[in-house]
């Protein structure tokens, strides 16, 4: 069995990655870290570039968990190849990264978060990173207390 | 003084509410292109010039000049911030400025790629102001047999000088002659190269090649090379210059007008070689020599400047003659026909008001694209985000009208598959694109003019030969054909008076 995450670099794909590496150690399982790009634009910022990859390798070297680190570029979506690797790969908690996103943003460009929540068959950690970027005034911090440093 | 009053009518045209929308909707379109790898000022004007039928003249050229200006700003943003060249124009700015984005100083790179273009793009823009009338002076001067072998010297040249390999720059100029001739004989009234279909009798239209062979080959060429590595772009700030900067950048900027301008003019100029020679005499000239290879702001400050004014420069033969230098004035030439007004000299004599106009627009599109560019290049530089599925999917679905709406026949969406998959072969075997526009757009007028030359002198093949300026030219062709030959022959005698 291993702890699925997927990484994206910026705060909230290193949150993922740290909730992880804790799954990782409560469970005795091995990490594996999954980047994706469907590679069709000149320039996709949730691809991990080598610096990226290298903080990646760091932090999960001192943590001491046995990992490995997958980047993909088949032309599909994160979501369909996070679901495919979960089923595939027999895992057993699948680990994202979310953020607040408004409505209209979801409703034209879609949430890749909603899709692996309803798609993959194991549980699913979703954990916002520490600081988050934008708050909205109706889903304030007051009703949305931030996860506590594990 | 008569050309100062006559750019001055031309700034009042432009300066209406709706021509300055329409010069900064071109700049706009132009940048973007220009950031895009693949797509450019040529294939930009080709898909649009079916939507500007409906403007006037003048306005549509005030597009197309800003398109043109504006690709050649926004391919240095690529340049820097990615190491993809936007355009061909832009590659060598690579060289040096994405080694500066990495060592931190994007900006600068930017700032002098953006200021230096504005200040290159305008002095080129008065030279041309000031040297487009005498060479329309001297080009009404000119006879048929003149004008043919312009034209063969610009086949000719567009093909050897350009490009790694002549071969295949005569192979794409030949099938670019043999799309130009299909059609009726004006002279005798055959049909050539028809094979019986009637709608090719009025030929092949030029926007139905210039759309297949860029936009349609491009895209088919893309789905095939989709998947590639993201790229990681440099994160900028707002360009800037210090005063170091500016002091490092000055001269290079006047170098590099001064190379670009009369290359642009030549015919086979472009802006590569330019570029490639203001590179190389920075390089030279620098008092930071050690810093060249490492990101020295004087390598993006000539090349950017040269290629700018080269733009200017290649709009002289273009207006003043009717001769195209590079794609984009190829086609814009093609898009001159297309409004029933004949390139060449007496251009300047007929539609004085538009000719002045589309100057005086280029002024006017420099500053606003230094206007657009300077403070927004990280916006531009989003632009690459862009899935190219849903890019190519506009690209084709804008060629497919604009084939489709220059005769309202299904048969030219035919030819333009036809044609696309012409402009595949052509990236996959590695042919140069240029000569084969060059030789659709100039094959009916060569043959025009050489026949009319033939038909003066009663048939007669001395009637080729008019006067000095056609045997200057003939010299020329022949000089540039045979270098290598010749070449190879005296490298030969002085290798050999070595060994003896």
């Amino acid at each position: 069995m291993t702890v699925l995450v997927g990484y994206v670099p910026s705060p909230m794909g290193m949150a993922a990655l740290q909730a992880a590496i804790g799954q990782a150690r409560f469970r005795d399982e091995p990490v594996l870290v999954v980047n994706t790009s469907r590679g069709d634009a000149y320039v996709d910022p949730c691809f991990a570039q080598q610096p990226d990859l290298d903080a990646v390798t760091r932090e999960l070297t001192a943590s001491g968990v046995p990992f490995a680190i997958r980047q993909l570029m088949q032309g599909r979506d994160a979501a369909e190849e996070i679901a495919d690797l979960a089923d595939a790969q027999d895992v057993s908690l699948v680990v994202i990264g979310i953020r607040h996103r408004s409505p209209i943003g979801k409703l034209i460009l879609g949430s890749t978060a909603q899709e692996i929540l309803l798609r993959v068959s194991c549980p699913v950690l979703a954990v916002k990173a520490a600081t988050p970027r934008r708050i909205s005034r109706a889903t304030g911090p007051s009703r949305w207390p931030l996860p506590s440093e594990p | 003084m008569q050309n100062l009053h006559s750019l001055l009518d031309g700034f009042a045209h432009v300066a209406t509410p709706m021509n300055l929308l329409i010069a900064l909707l071109g700049v706009t379109i132009g940048t973007a292109v220009g950031v895009l790898p693949g797509i450019g000022p040529a294939m930009t004007v080709a898909l649009l010039l079916p939507v500007t039928y409906g403007m006037e003249p003048t306005q549509a050229f005030i597009m197309f000049a800003g398109i043109f200006y504006g690709g050649m700003y926004g391919g240095s943003t690529t340049s820097i911030l990615l190491n993809t060249p936007g355009e061909s124009s832009s590659v060598v700015t690579a060289i040096e400025g994405n080694k500066m984005a990495k060592a931190g100083r994007a900006a600068q790179a930017l700032a002098t790629a953006a200021i230096g273009s504005f200040v290159a793009g305008t002095i080129a823009t008065l030279l041309l102001v000031v040297i487009t009338p005498p060479v329309v002076r001297f080009a009404v001067s000119l006879g048929a047999p003149d004008y043919f072998a312009l034209m063969l010297l610009s086949f000719v040249a567009v093909t050897s000088v350009l490009g790694a390999s002549r071969i295949r720059g005569f192979a794409s100029l030949l099938i670019g002659l043999v799309i130009g001739v299909v059609g009726i004989d004006r002279v005798t009234g055959q049909q050539r190269l028809t094979f019986g279909v009637p709608q090719l009798a009025d030929g092949i239209d030029v926007v139905v090649v210039a759309v297949g062979i860029f936009a349609v080959g491009e895209a088919l060429w893309i789905a095939a090379h989709l998947r590639r590595r993201p790229a990681e772009v440099i994160p900028v700030g707002r360009p800037w210059m210090g005063r170091d900067d500016w002091r490092r950048s000055w001269k290079p900027w006047l170098r590099g007008t001064a190379y670009g301008f009369p290359f642009g003019a030549l015919p086979a100029g472009g802006a590569e070689i330019p570029t490639f020679l203001s590179y190389a005499t920075e390089k030279k000239l620098s008092k930071h020599r050690d810093e060249f290879g490492r990101g020295a702001i004087e390598g993006v400050a000539g090349p950017e400047a040269a290629n700018n004014a080269s733009a200017a420069g290649t709009l002289v033969p273009m207006l003043a003659i009717g001769l195209p230098t590079n794609a984009t004035a190829a086609v814009m030439l093609a898009a001159f026909e297309q409004y029933g007004i004949q390139p060449g000299p007496l251009l300047f004599e007929r539609e004085s008001g538009l000719v002045w106009t589309l100057i005086a627009s280029l002024f006017v599109g420099n500053l606003l694209l230094l206007v657009l560019n300077l403070p927004l290049a990280p916006a531009w530089a989003r632009l690459l985000r862009i899935p190219r599925p849903y890019l190519y999917a506009g690209i084709l679905f804008f060629a497919s009208m604009g084939a489709y709406a220059v005769n309202a026949q299904p048969f030219d969406l035919i030819l333009l598959l036809v044609l696309g998959l012409l402009g595949f072969g052509l990236r996959r075997f590695g042919l140069p694109i240029l000569p084969l526009i060059v030789g659709v757009i100039l094959a009916p007028r060569a043959e025009l003019q050489g026949r009319r030359a033939l038909q003066l002198s009663g048939g007669e093949w001395h009637g080729l030969l008019g006067g000095w300026v056609s045997g200057l030219i003939y010299t020329t062709v022949l000089v540039v054909l045979f270098w290598p030959l010749v070449r190879r022959f005296v490298l030969r005698r002085r290798a050999r008076m070595v060994t003896e």
